[in-house]
C-alpha cells in the first residue's frame, strides 16, 4: 500500500474504493468508439499529402474501385470556416492551397465495407508541385523561408530579474551547457477515433475518444456554421489520452463529420488504425535548452541565463502554452536573483507538436537538472550539495518574482528519496565498483523538481469553468462535469470529494457522461487540474447543494447518516422537483499574474519531488537497465492512494520510455518509425520496481488539500536517469533518448 | 477467394458461421461473434490488447487467421465470469488498480490468467506479461494485481516469490 496517513476524520478521502467504471473494464463490458454499433455506418479514411511542402495542384481518383459508390469530401465541400478554432486561426481541415506538412489531410472517403475504403486509398492520386520546406529549428530560425508571420516564430516570452551580464565577468565559475530532447509519441494503446452524424436539419452529433468534449464542440461549429445547440459532442470510454485527445481529436471528429454531413446523415466511422496515429498525429515539441550559469566557488547559483527552442511544426495549434509551460519551469526549484530567459516555438514543415503529459516542463526540466549535475561536476561538488545550497526556501523568489510564501519543504523531499534509493551508498560503492570493472558501469542518480497545477497564470481566470451536481431519482447524487476519464481515475475520485462533502456513501455517487448536452463547461481534462480545480469547484457545488436541503428543512443541520440524505433527497425530488446545483472557479485571494512581463503567481500551486535512478550499463552493447526506481513527491492530499500511485508508476514508465527508448524517427519532417516493432515501448520487461512515497501538506484551495500529479512523475525520470547514466560512464549526458549509440559516441568519441 | 464455413467454441459455446478463412480472429470475434471485449492496438502483434486464450494458450488474434481456430476453444475476457461471478483475477485488477483506461486490460487479464493457470510457461511474471503493452500503469500495479489472484487462485503466490527474488538479485549483484 502507498505510504500516505489519513486522518480517521475522513469518510471517502484518502481510502481506495474500487474505481467507478472498473468493473466494465476488467469484463470487456466498457464501450470504447470501435465498440459502439451503427445501423447503416460509413468508414471513413483521410487522404493526407506525401510531402512537407506544395501546392496542391490536382486530386484525381483513378478508375479500379466503384467510385460512384463512395462518399467524397474535399476542402470545397466545406459548409463553413475551413480552420481549426484554437489558439491561432492558421491550420485548415483539409488542405485547399498550399500543403503544410507531410501527413496533412487533403480529401476524405467512406463507403459502407472497410476493406474496400482501404483499398480505395491507393486510387487516389494527389498531384502537388513541391516547394522548398523547413526541417529544422535552425532552417526556421536562418531567416532564409519564412513560412508563418514574419519570421516563422509563433510565439516567444521573456523573463528578467536582476542583471545577469553584471555577473559573468566577476563570476568563479561559469558553466555553459546545452541539451536536446527529443519528440515522443503518447502512444495511448487506443488510437484516435470517432462516430458522426452530421446533417443541415438535425445539426451534428459525434462521439469518441477525447479528452475534452468542449474543445470538439468549439472546433465544429464554425466549420457548419452552427450554433452551439446544433452541435453535441459526447465522450465514450477512452483508452488513455496523455495529451495526445487533448486538441488533436477536433480533426477526426471534423472529417467524419463532414463526411456523414455529405452522405446525408448516414453515420461515418473514423478509426486511426496505429500506423497513421503515429504518422499524423501529435508528438511531444522537440526543445533545444541552451544554458549558461555563474558559481561562487563554494557551489552558490549567482546567474542564469536560458534559452530554449521547441519545435512546433507546421501550425500554431497549443505551441505558445506548452512553451509557457516549459518557461515557467525552466530555471527548477532554485533560487537566482540574476536570471534572463528568452524562449520560442518556431515552425517547421512537420505535422504540428502538441500536448502530452508535462506540455513543456519535462523538456526545461531535463536541462537545467542536467546542468545543474554537469555544474556539480564542475566545482567537484556532491549534486546533492549543490542542490542544498540553492533550492527555495521560505521568503525566496523565483525568477518570475514568485515569493516562496512558506517553506515547500524541498529539503524534506529530497532527504527522504535519497534514505529510500540508498543514494549516498550507493555512489560510494558504484565509484569503486566502476573503478573495477570496465565491462559493467553502474550509476546513481536523481532529479529534483516541481510541477505548477492548473492552467498558467491567469488562464484558469479565463477558462471560467462551471460544474455541478444533482439529485437522482434514486436520492443520490450525480456528478455533472465535461471532465473525462482517460484512465487517470476522474470519474472516482470525483466521487470520493463529493461523497465526503455530503456526508454520503461512495456508491450513492454517479457520474453523468461527459456530453455537450448534458454537462457545463468545466474546462479541458489536461494541466493536472481535474482533480485539484475541478475538484474543488464540485466539492463547494456539493456544500451548495447540501444548503439547499439543510434550508428547505429537508435535512438536518450538522451531522447525519446516508440514508438520511437519500430520504431528504427522495422527499425534496417529490416535493419540489429537480435540483441541480452549480459552482464556479473562484480564484484564489493573493494570486497575482502579469501576461505583459511575465512576473507573478505563474501557478496557486506546485507538486513538489524528488526522483531518484539507479541504472547499470553493459558496456559490451551500450544498453542501458534501470534497476530501481525511488519517487518521493509532496502533493498535497493523496484522494485515492492506489489511483494516485498508479499514476506516478505509469508516469515513471512513459519518462523511462523518452529517457531511454522512445526515439521519433523524423524523415521529410514526418515520423518514419510508425510501428510498435520499430518505436519501442518500455514493457515489463523494461520498466523497474516504481517505489512511491507520497508527503502531504494539505493545499488550502484545492479539495481536502489536494493538488495536481498526474503530470509531475514525466518531469523527473529522464534527468534522473541520464544523471545515473553521467555517472556511470563519467560523462555529461546532454541529450535524450539515450540510445546504445548514444553511450557508444560518448565513451568511444 | 470465398467466406468458408467455420466453427469453434467460444466461451464454451459452439459458434458456426461463415467467414473469409484468412479473416483475422480479432475481427470474427468482433464483428461477426459480436464479442467486442477483445481489442485491437496495433495490428501488428507488438502491444497484446487482442490477447485471447486458443486452447488455453495465449495468442495475439490480430495475428491468427480464423481458419486456425477451427475445432479449437477460444476464451475471450466475456468468458472469464462464471454464473455472474468476476474470475479472481478481475476481482483483483479492480482491487490493486491494475486497469486505467481499461483498454489493454482485458488482453492483459488474458495473458495474466493463462500464466497463473500454468506458472511453468515462464519464468516470471515479467516475461509472461512482456508481450502486453500498458501506457498507464508502468505495471506495478498490474503485478499487485496478478500476485493477489494467484494467492486467491490458491497458488499460494509461488510465482509472486519467485519475480521478487529475481529482481532483487539482480538489483543487488554489485
Amino acid at each position: 500500500m502507498p505510504q500516505v496517513s489519513s486522518p480517521p476524520t475522513f469518510q471517502w478521502i484518502g481510502r481506495n474504493p474500487p474505481r467507478k467504471e472498473s468493473i466494465d473494464k476488467v469484463t470487456g463490458r466498457a464501450l470504447y468508439i470501435d465498440d459502439l454499433k451503427f445501423e447503416g455506418v460509413l468508414y471513413g479514411k483521410t487522404i493526407r499529402s506525401a510531402v512537407p511542402r506544395g501546392i496542391l495542384k490536382n486530386i484525381s481518383f483513378l478508375p479500379g474501385v466503384p467510385w460512384g459508390e463512395f462518399t467524397i469530401v474535399t476542402a470545397k465541400d466545406i459548409p463553413g470556416k475551413n480552420i481549426v478554432s484554437l489558439i491561432e486561426l492558421d491550420q485548415p481541415f483539409l488542405v485547399e492551397r498550399e500543403i503544410k506538412h507531410a501527413a496533412e489531410p487533403i480529401a476524405l472517403i467512406a463507403h459502407p465495407d472497410k476493406g474496400l475504403v482501404e483499398k480505395a486509398m491507393n486510387f487516389v492520386k494527389i498531384d502537388v508541385d513541391e516547394l522548398p520546406a523547413i526541417l529544422t529549428i535552425d532552417e526556421s530560425l536562418s531567416g532564409k523561408n519564412i513560412q508563418w508571420g514574419t519570421d516563422n516564430i509563433f510565439k516567444t516570452f521573456h523573463i528578467r530579474r536582476g542583471d545577469p551580464d553584471s555577473i559573468w565577468s566577476k563570476a568563479d565559475v561559469v558553466v555553459e551547457g546545452e541539451y536536446w530532447t527529443g519528440a515522443q509519441e503518447q502512444l495511448y494503446i487506443e488510437p484516435q477515433g470517432v462516430v458522426a452524424v452530421a446533417s443541415r436539419e438535425k445539426g451534428v452529433t459525434v462521439w469518441g475518444s477525447m479528452q475534452c468534449p468542449f474543445y470538439v464542440q468549439k472546433g465544429l461549429k464554425p466549420l457548419f456554421d452552427l450554433p452551439e445547440d446544433k452541435v453535441r459532442v459526447i465522450y465514450t470510454v477512452t483508452g488513455g489520452g496523455f495529451g495526445g485527445k487533448e486538441e488533436y481529436p477536433t480533426l477526426p471528429a471534423a472529417h467524419a463529420a463532414l463526411l456523414s454531413w455529405k452522405a446525408g446523415g448516414q453515420p461515418v466511422k473514423i478509426i486511426y488504425d496505429r500506423i497513421e496515429d503515429m504518422w499524423a498525429t501529435t508528438k511531444r515539441h522537440p526543445c533545444r535548452t541552451r544554458i549558461k550559469s555563474a558559481f561562487s566557488r563554494d557551489g552558490k547559483l549567482a546567474a542564469l541565463k536560458i534559452d530554449a527552442t521547441m519545435d512546433g511544426g507546421a501550425y500554431a495549434t497549443l505551441s505558445a502554452v506548452v512553451l509557457s509551460r516549459g518557461t515557467l519551469h525552466s530555471f527548477g526549484p532554485y533560487k537566482c536573483e540574476h536570471a534572463v530567459i528568452d524562449t520560442r516555438a518556431v515552425f517547421t514543415n512537420s505535422p504540428p507538436y502538441g500536448a502530452f503529459r508535462g506540455f513543456g516542463a519535462p523538456q526545461t526540466i531535463f536541462a537545467i537538472e542536467q546542468h545543474m549535475d554537469r555544474a556539480a561536476r564542475t566545482l567537484g561538488i556532491e549534486p546533492d550539495e549543490l542542490r542544498l545550497k540553492n533550492i527555495l526556501r521560505k521568503g525566496d523568489a523565483m525568477p518570475t518574482g514568485q515569493i516562496m510564501k512558506e517553506d515547500p519543504g524541498v529539503d524534506g523531499v529530497l532527504k527522504k528519496a535519497l534514505d529510500e534509493s540508498n543514494y549516498l551508498e550507493k555512489r560510494r560503492a558504484y565509484r569503486e565498483h566502476n573503478h573495477a570493472d570496465s565491462r559493467v558501469k553502474k550509476g546513481v542518480g536523481f532529479a529534483l523538481f516541481f510541477h505548477g497545477a492548473g492552467f498558467t497564470g491567469s488562464g484558469e481566470v479565463f477558462l471560467d469553468s462551471k460544474a455541478g451536481v444533482e439529485l437522482t431519482a434514486e436520492g443520490g447524487v450525480r456528478i455533472l462535469s465535461a471532465n473525462t476519464e482517460i484512465g487517470q481515475g476522474s470519474f472516482t475520485t470525483h466521487s470520493q470529494i463529493v461523497a465526503e462533502e455530503l456526508g454520503i456513501s461512495y456508491e450513492m455517487v454517479e457520474v453523468a457522461t461527459p456530453d455537450t448536452a448534458v454537462v457545463p463547461n468545466s474546462g479541458p481534462t489536461v494541466a493536472s487540474r481535474t482533480c485539484m480545480v475541478v475538484g474543488e469547484i464540485l466539492r463547494k457545488a456539493a456544500a451548495d447543494l447540501r444548503e439547499v436541503l439543510v434550508k428547505s428543512g429537508h435535512l438536518p443541520g450538522g451531522r447525519h447518516t446516508p440514508e438520511e440524505f437519500r430520504r431528504a433527497a427522495l422527499r425534496y425530488r417529490e416535493t419540489q422537483g429537480e435540483l441541480k446545483v452549480f459552482s464556479k472557479y473562484q480564484p484564489p485571494s493573493g494570486i497575482h499574474w502579469d501576461d505583459k512581463t511575465y512576473t507573478g503567481e505563474a501557478y496557486g500551486a506546485y507538486a513538489w519531488a524528488c526522483y531518484v535512478s539507479d541504472v547499470e550499463i553493459d558496456m559490451t552493447t551500450c544498453q542501458v537497465e534501470v534497476l530501481d526506481f525511488v519517487a518521493v513527491q509532496e502533493v498535497g492530499r493523496v484522494i485515492h492512494p492506489v489511483i494516485a500511485k498508479g499514476q506516478i508508476e505509469g508516469g515513471v514508465a512513459q519518462a523511462i520510455g523518452w529517457a531511454l527508448y522512445e526515439n521519433v524517427v523524423l524523415h521529410q519532417g514526418v515520423m518514419q518509425n510508425i510501428q510498435l516493432t520499430n518505436y519501442i515501448l518500455p514493457t515489463t520487461a523494461d520498466t523497474p520496481p516504481i517505489r512511491v512515497f507520497f508527503h502531504e501538506h494539505p493545499y488550502p484551495n484545492g479539495p481536502y488539500g489536494a493538488k495536481g500529479l498526474g503530470e509531475l512523475p514525466m518531469d523527473g525520470p529522464a534527468p534522473a536517469i541520464a544523471a545515473a547514466v553521467a555517472f556511470a560512464i563519467d560523462r555529461n549526458i546532454a541529450s535524450i533518448p539515450i540510445l546504445p549509440e548514444t553511450i557508444f559516441e560518448a565513451t568511444n568519441g | 477467394m470465398d467466406k468458408a464455413p467455420v466453427s469453434f467454441r467460444i466461451n464454451g459455446k459452439t459458434w458456426s458461421g461463415s467467414v473469409h478463412p484468412l479473416k483475422r480472429l480479432l475481427d470474427t470475434i468482433r464483428e461477426d461473434v459480436g464479442l467486442t471485449g477483445t481489442k485491437e492496438g496495433c495490428g501488428e502483434g507488438e502491444c497484446g490488447a487482442c490477447t485471447v486464450l486458443l486452447d488455453g494458450s495465449p495468442v495475439m488474434s490480430c495475428l491468427v487467421p480464423t481458419c486456425q481456430a477451427e475445432g479449437k476453444e477460444v476464451t475471450t475476457i466475456e468468458g472469464l465470469v462464471r454464473d455472474g461471478e468476476l474470475h479472481p483475477m478481475q476481482d483483483c485488477f479492480i482491487q490493486e488498480g491494475g486497469a486505467q483506461c481499461g483498454i489493454c486490460t482485458p488482453g492483459m487479464i488474458m495473458a495474466a490468467v493463462a500464466y497463473a493457470n500454468d506458472p511453468d510457461s515462464a519464468e516470471d511474471m515479467r516475461e509472461a506479461l512482456a508481450g502486453n503493452l500498458c501506457r498507464c500503469t508502468g505495471y506495478t500495479r498490474i503485478y499487485e494485481a496478478v500476485r493477489c489472484a494467484m494467492e486467491k487462485m490458491g497458488d499460494s503466490g509461488r510465482s509472486g516469490k519467485k519475480d521478487e527474488g529475481s529482481r532483487k538479485k539482480k538489483a543487488g549483484a554489485t
